[in-house]
């Protein structure tokens, strides 16, 4: 702020303080004359006036309001540049609050931070603690069950877009994911047609029973050769592949859609799943203990079958 | 009645028409209200489809209620007003029934384009600028039908309900212009002049003002004129209207940071925002101290004057709710209302208890004296309108405190572990059955204005009995 701002600013501010109190200076004295009155004299539509005194609780209240005022504007910001006394920010009163509370609950984490994840999932209350970070920090994509939402994944399930070891995970959470897949219409023949044919082929994948009828059959067969461009990322196999986050196309999870409309949108526009880095949000033994959260999910997930 | 000098044949037509819009408006406004209010308890309400949405249906409430019910009620009131107050004939009739026409063409403008998803995004002020524009050239002409109006009174000196008027309405001007400033890319689409924190504090200064200038300075003004009618008693003090109404407008420009408490708004602007909140209380207590005060020597009509109830219970409200206000614009509190319920029922607290019954208690005074009929077709009505009002309020209210509270206390729970107790879901399930109790408020609330409308309706309907003349007569 220039000082020319921070004048400007000082200057009205006390010009509008000393001016309520001016206000209320020169209309707290009432001559004997004008006491005497019964009204002031005027007459609106027949309403008449009379001219009590300013009531001593309101002029005090009034009073006490400007007093509070000054005394806030010498100890907190407000008198332009001027930081105040007290040097009080609404930013290191936030720090403040999370250095508190970071020493309080440090050493809990630290002793969590040692354990590998593999056994950390053995213990109820470190996994309840992961639960509820996750439900603070992951739930508002993921879902407060973890079983995610259209373009985004399900964590409690067994199939993993950047794989479901402790460290991928750990990875996925630290460092954010990025997916691209890119719009591949024009690639495979920038045809409506050509479109939906690699459409029902990948529906086909793991759908076998499309291929009984002969249409669709026709349509896989013609979009079958074409799939080599996808394959790059997908794999020969559409099995997809976990260094890029290409999804496996021959199971029945499907992150965007199984309609055909939607494996479509796909083809056509592309995605670009992200998933936001958290190493500057949460510590590193926080994410320690989400990830162990959400690898005791599949835990779960693999033991129940 | 020897009256010396006759009163002049004031214009009546536009207050008519301006009193009756207020009623219906009011209606359709709070009608609004209380559907989203039940979408709010039973999303489901929405159907699906885009237009009966909460987010399109919210500002249409919200406008609804504000600049068609409020609107209405303050340009029929203050014509009203300015005319006996100043006995004066309107200036400019022409003006004045373009500044109705247009009023009603900005609202019905705000009835197809806000479902139909076209906004500005800035709260109270959604309507795209074409709609902009034309509230700014009805404005303009109700100023100068206003403004001419005291130039030619014959009276010495301005009653003080033209001061809240000409305050409310020189600032609305300028508020609606520097908020709605704008570059247009289509007809129905514009960008905001402003970006980034400016641009909040820009929406705030307005966003605070309107509630200052518009639903304060305005229905003060209302207040200044009805209730020393009806009570038949003097105002209680000129010396308090002089320093209550100077330091109000003064005082309440600056609050609006208290809307951007712990946001990206620079602290010091923060802090005045606070500071500037705190030092509203007495200004706005002294309408208040008058209002009521006007009433000693005659509390007995509280009795037997369903009126005299509907606005003391008013400015009770008013007292109440800006108490609240500087109450809630200290930052610790604000830290814990902040984007709660509290700040919901802390408007409709102003909105419903002040606004609305002020509203309300004006027209029951001025329908008969303007359809020249002794009284309302029926005393009783307004009696039951007046706990129809009053205990929907309070439902109102009382419910979004304790909904708006404990979600505040819900948020801020931490575990041990550092971790926040409880998630989203789990404060929204508690506040459920608080938003059925709202909404039942709401139900009340509305069925009395219901009543209110058939009570009009039936005044003006009966055979004509009394030529209006006058409030003076009573006073004896």
């Amino acid at each position: 702020m220039s000082d020319f701002w921070s004048w400007f600013i000082i200057v009205i501010v006390v010009i509008n303080l000393l001016g309520c109190g001016g206000l209320l200076l020169w209309n707290n004295q009432i001559s004997a004359e004008e006491a005497a009155k019964e009204t002031t004299g005027h007459s609106f539509d027949g309403i008449q006036e009379r001219n009590a005194p300013l009531p001593r609780w309101w002029l005090f209240l009034f009073i006490g309001t400007l007093i509070f005022s000054a005394v806030y504007l010498v100890l907190y910001p407000g008198f332009g540049k001027f930081d105040g006394v007290l040097g009080w920010t609404s930013d290191n009163q936030y720090q403040k609050e999370v250095a508190v509370m970071e020493k309080s609950t440090g050493p809990l984490f630290e002793q969590y931070g040692q354990v590998a994840i593999e056994e950390l999932v053995e213990y109820p209350e470190a996994l309840a603690v992961g639960g509820r970070l996750f439900a603070n920090n992951c739930a508002i994509c993921h879902g407060s069950d973890a079983r995610g939402a259209k373009g985004y994944p399900n964590l409690a399930d067994d199939d993993w877009l950047y794989g479901g070891e402790p460290d991928q995970i750990v990875t996925s959470i630290t460092k954010g994911r990025k997916a691209a897949m890119p719009p591949m219409a024009a690639a495979i023949g920038n045809t409506d047609e050509a479109v939906r044919d690699m459409a029902l082929y990948v529906q086909s994948l793991s759908r076998p029973d499309l291929a009984k009828d002969s249409q669709k059959a026709a349509a896989i067969e013609r979009a079958k050769p074409k799939f080599a461009m996808c394959a790059a990322c997908h794999g020969q196999d559409a099995k997809g592949n976990i260094m890029m986050g290409a999804p496996n196309l021959t199971d029945t999870t499907w992150l965007y859609g199984p309609r055909v409309e939607d494996i479509e949108y796909t083809i056509r526009h592309g995605r670009s799943g992200h998933m936001p880095p958290h190493e500057s949000l949460l510590s590193k033994e926080r994410i320690h203990v989400i990830a162990a959260y959400v690898y005791s999910l599949s835990q779960g997930a693999n033991s129940a079958e | 009645m020897e009256n010396a000098v006759a009163s002049p044949d004031y214009n009546y037509k536009v207050v008519r028409q301006f009193t009756v819009m207020s009623v219906v408006w009011g209606i359709v406004g709070m009608a609004v209200g209380v559907f989203i209010a039940a979408q709010l308890a039973w999303p489901a309400l929405n159907f699906n489809i885009p237009w009966l949405s909460f987010g399109r249906l919210r500002p249409l409430h919200t406008n609804a209620v504000i600049f068609a019910f409020g609107g209405s009620a303050l340009m029929g009131t203050s014509y009203y007003v300015v005319q006996r107050t100043c006995s004066a004939v309107l200036a400019f009739p022409k003006l004045a029934a373009f500044s109705f026409w247009g009023w009603q063409v900005v609202i019905v403008a705000a009835a197809i384009t806000l479902p139909m998803g076209f906004t500005s995004t800035k709260e109270y002020a959604e309507l795209e600028w074409p709609i902009d524009i034309l509230i700014t050239l009805v404005w303009l002409a109700y100023a100068a039908v206003f403004f001419a109006t005291i130039a030619k009174r014959k009276t010495s000196h301005i009653y003080v309900a033209n001061w809240f008027y000409g305050a409310f309405i020189i600032a609305i001007a300028l508020l609606h212009v520097v908020n709605n400033l704008a570059v247009p890319i289509s007809l129905m689409k514009s960008y905001s002049a402003y970006s980034g924190a400016i641009d909040a504090m820009v929406q705030w200064w307005y966003g605070h003002n309107a509630v200052g200038f518009f639903l304060t300075a305005g229905f003060l003004g209302m207040m200044y004129y009805y209730v020393p009618v009806q009570a038949q008693r003097p105002v209680y003090s000129y010396r308090l209207s002089i320093v209550h109404f100077w330091a109000l407008i003064a005082v309440y420009m600056w609050a609006g940071p208290h809307h951007l408490h712990y946001s990206s708004l620079p602290d010091w602007a923060q802090s005045l925002g606070m500071v500037f909140s705190i030092v509203l209380l007495a200004p706005s207590w002294g309408g208040m101290i008058n209002g009521m005060m006007t009433l000693s020597g005659a509390w007995h009509k509280l009795r037997t004057d369903p009126i005299i109830r509907f606005m003391i219970v008013a400015l009770s409200f008013y007292g109440m709710s800006t108490f609240e206000g500087p109450m809630m614009a200290i930052k610790t509190v604000n830290a814990l209302s902040h984007n709660t319920d509290w700040t919901i029922g802390h408007v409709h607290a102003g909105a419903l208890g002040w606004v609305a019954m002020i509203t309300i208690g004006a027209t029951y005074v001025m329908v008969p004296r303007l359809f020249e009929r002794k009284q309302m077709y029926s005393i009783g009505w307004i009696n039951t309108h007046f706990w129809l009002s009053t205990i929907g309020t309070v439902l109102y209210i009382a419910s979004m405190w304790v909904s708006g509270i404990m979600q505040g206390l819900m948020w801020r729970a931490v575990n041990t572990d550092g971790t926040l107790t409880y998630n989203f879901v789990q404060e929204l399930v508690e506040r459920h059955p608080f938003y059925i109790i709202r909404l039942l408020g709401g139900i009340i609330f509305l069925s009395g204005m219901i009543l209110m409308a058939v009570n009009v309706y039936k005044t003006v309907r009966a055979e004509r009995d009394c030529h209006g003349e006058d409030n003076v007569q009573q006073a004896d």
